[in-house]
């Protein structure tokens, strides 16, 4: 194997596919990277059973061929070389790297007991990979990190038609986007439980191109597989096996009181105030109509802060408490410039949503949550006395 | 100048506190040794009347050494709810003299009887009183060191035991604390102990006389400057009343020695129900689970974590529990002990508590607490975790 190719091309390539790799490995060619050169292509692989990713780059190959390399030492090598061409040889046992007058020299590892990756599974259809990236952001940022409870660690997709749905919870909060997409075949209709880690990082890192081409494979053989293809960039992971809450029963279908707040200035206050707010304490939000006011801490021998924040409230006064992250995670993925809270009581779910802006007329529209966006529910924290 | 001038510190300390509760239950025991301990080949005495200790018993000791030393004594497995209620009702007495009270355990605590004003007289006519009101109410004596500081009212407690009370008026207190020796000091433990005898120093006074300097040197500078106040009878510590508990929990010591996860993980999970259990009952929640395991060989590790919210539910505590075990990896390492504790304790009703999204009304909490009612009317254990089912009472009633 012999070829040459950008550095920069090279580096972020392996970088992406090195993103994947395992940090303990069960077996040690996990912990590789394959490179294949045929032709004008070059691919570069990572898989662990889990995941697989695999990037495409141009390069000029002088002979085609394989070889396996230490996948983190080859990320750090390409991203450390100098800007100028890279070439690479297989010599025997190892990979040579030339690149300006940089030389490496580095050991494989056996490439015939690397495991094939998953073939990509047929395609589903297609998405916007903006509105993917920040559809699966919004929604990843609720699901659980504890792994004994697999169910709350994955983002549940649902595909209607041509509607998606993603939907995440640790129990705590619960995170809910539609966006629509463009199906292969009208009428389709499918429901998988994807970890929301992997798709978190494989959404944010497919928008070099406008769109992502989603693969579905629900296995009759029971090995489920979501792939995703952008530019040049395709990576596959496994389902997860396991229920997703009934979250649409837990969505409150009544709203009593609401506030539209203003997320930038609102979420600075939170984050001020919740600065005494010792690890779980709440946020104490008192609303009143115009206003808001924030309060965290209290007992003696802790801080005390209290802010107040202009408003827009319709209701009773009320009184709800909020674990500080779960109220700045969701005002953060709102993604508006005003964001709409719904109450039914202080020991129901909130709702937030955004609020599309009117447009700049003075006579303020009742802000409504947009049909088919997004919404995140957080369970309050039940206040003292 | 009265017999009690500048003294205001009582400290009150009940004597051989859970064996005398067990003599007061079975009065033929009286002026017989008895010793409260476990029986198992690894029990250890927590408590033994002054007619065995005599024969050189003492707390701490494994029961079968206390046996050898004395073995016309009765053994007796204890009865933690029955001392609960007994301390819970001598602090209530205590707390009908002065707000001032800090427990320091189940049978001592502290009091400031400063504003208790003149209606039961001074601060030794108040724990002459003490006294006798414990006694006539518990039919169990303790003993009631007078000082001007806490320091001081500690050692003169002990000085006084059993069933006795000394005051040691300031003018006194050179007197009283000179002649003992260091190891009487509060916060000199073994190792501190070594330092100082290793300098030559044997007494109290020794200390006092030493420059706080030296101190500092042998002993690291907050150590020392305290020693060296304290030797002089300068303690400045107030009486906190009602220190909150800051732990409750329960440990295990094996009757042998166990490598079998499974019997652990059982284990833990009982641990952390009477951990729970306790929790509930004194109304509080926990917000970080401590695990302590004991090897063969005496080494002990302790591992923490800190709960998203505070709990007293048991599963919770065991869940916590288990992965901080299973996090340490053992391979079929031999343990001697284990044990749960919850920490960092929050009164429940003024605890923030975090709800969860479609949450069952009636979830684990609730079942534990039915279990809590069912316990009260049939018994501890009438109602535990289906793995906890094929057990009898565990190590401890292993019979001696």
């Amino acid at each position: 194997m012999k070829f040459r190719v950008a550095r920069e091309v090279l580096a972020d390539a392996v970088a992406w596919t090195a993103r994947s790799l395992p940090p303990r490995p069960s077996v040690p060619v996990l912990a590789g990277i394959l490179l294949e050169a045929d032709g004008s292509q070059l691919s570069v692989s990572g898989f662990d059973y889990e995941v697989s990713a695999r990037a495409e780059v141009d390069v000029q190959t002088t002979e085609n061929g394989r070889v396996l390399v230490p996948g983190r030492l080859l990320a750090e090598i390409t991203r450390a070389l100098p800007p100028h061409p890279v070439e690479l040889i297989a010599e025997g046992p190892r990979l040579a790297i030339a690149c300006g007058n940089a030389r490496f020299s580095l050991p494989t590892l056996p490439v015939e007991d690397y495991p094939s990756l998953p073939s990509m599974p047929s395609a589903a259809g297609i998405v916007d990979s903006d509105v993917f990236a920040e559809a699966v952001a919004q929604v990843a940022v609720a699901a659980g990190r504890d792994d004994t409870l697999p169910m709350l660690t994955g983002v549940r997709l649902e595909i209607e038609d041509d509607q998606i749905t993603l939907a995440a919870t640790d129990r705590y909060r619960l995170a809910v986007r539609e966006f629509s997409w463009r199906p292969e075949t009208s009428g389709l209709s499918a429901a998988v439980l994807v970890p929301a880690r992997t798709l978190a990082e494989a959404a944010k890192t497919l928008t070099s191109g406008p769109e992502i081409t989603l693969s579905l494979s629900s296995g009759s053989s029971g090995e489920g597989i979501l792939g995703l293809s952008g530019k040049d960039r395709q990576t596959t992971t496994r389902l997860l096996d396991a229920e997703f809450v009934k979250y649409r029963a837990i969505m409150p279908n009544e709203s009593l009181a609401n506030a539209t707040l203003p997320v930038g200035l609102f979420t600075d206050a939170a984050k001020r105030v919740a600065l005494v707010a010792e690890r779980g304490t709440p946020l104490r939000c008192e609303f009143t109509p115009g206003q808001v006011t924030l309060r965290a801490g209290g007992s003696d021998d802790e801080g005390q802060a209290e802010e107040r924040c202009d408003v827009d409230f319709d209701g009773d006064p009320l009184t709800i408490g909020f674990n500080p992250t779960f109220l700045l995670d969701g005002l953060a993925a709102v993604h508006t410039d005003r964001a709409r809270m719904d109450f039914t009581s202080p020991l129901k779910p909130a709702v937030l949503s955004g609020v599309d802006e009117p447009s700049t007329d003075d006579e303020k529209p009742a802000p409504a949550t947009r049909p088919g966006s997004y919404r995140y529910l957080i369970m309050p924290v039940r206040l003292p006395g | 100048m009265g017999p009690a001038e500048g003294c205001t510190v009582l400290h009150v300390d009940m004597d051989a506190f859970f064996a005398s509760v067990e003599v007061r239950r079975r009065p033929e025991l009286a002026g017989t040794p008895v010793i409260v301990g476990g029986a198992g080949n690894r029990g250890v005495v927590t408590s033994a009347t002054y007619e065995a200790r005599r024969y050189g018993v003492h707390a701490a000791m494994p029961t079968a050494r206390a046996l050898r030393l004395c073995p016309t004594a009765t053994v007796l497995p204890g009865d933690m709810a029955l001392y609960g209620e007994v301390s819970r009702s001598v602090m209530a007495l205590f707390r009908s003299i002065t707000p001032l009270v800090e427990p320091l355990s189940l049978d001592e605590a502290f009091l400031d009887v400063a504003g208790a004003g003149r209606r039961l007289g001074d601060a030794v006519e108040i724990g002459e009183y003490l006294r006798a009101r414990v006694f006539d109410e518990q039919g169990i004596t303790c003993s009631v060191g007078v000082a001007g500081t806490k320091f001081v009212a500690k050692l003169a407690s002990t000085r006084a035991k059993p069933d006795g009370l000394l005051v040691v008026r300031p003018p006194e207190v050179m007197g009283f604390l000179h002649p003992l020796p260091v190891g009487a000091v509060w916060g000199v433990g073994p190792k501190t102990e070594e330092t100082l005898l290793r300098l030559g120093l044997r007494t109290v006074g020794d200390l006092a006389h030493v420059p706080a300097r030296t101190l500092q040197r042998a002993l690291g500078a907050a150590a020392g400057s305290s020693l060296h106040e304290l030797a002089w009878g300068r303690d400045p510590r107030r009486v906190v009343p009602d220190e909150p508990e800051r732990s409750t929990g329960a440990e295990e010591t094996f009757a042998s020695d166990v490598d079998d996860p499974a019997v652990i993980h059982r284990e833990l999970l009982r641990l952390a129900e009477r951990t729970a259990g306790r929790l509930r009952s004194i109304g509080c929640l926990a917000r970080t689970v401590t695990i302590k395991v004991r090897f063969a060989d005496f080494a002990t590790i302790t591992r923490s974590r800190t709960l998203g919210a505070p709990t007293d539910v048991g599963q919770e505590l065991y869940d916590t529990a288990r992965a901080l075990y299973d996090a340490l990896g053992l391979q079929r390492a031999r343990i001697r002990l284990v044990g749960v504790r919850a920490e960092r304790l929050v009164p429940a009703d003024a605890a923030p508590r975090q709800l969860e999204l479609g949450a069952r009304e009636h979830g684990r909490r609730e079942a534990e607490l039915a279990a809590d009612r069912a316990a009260r009317r049939f018994g501890a254990g009438a109602v535990r975790p289906a793995t906890l089912l094929h057990r009898s009472g565990g190590s401890r009633q292993a019979g001696r």
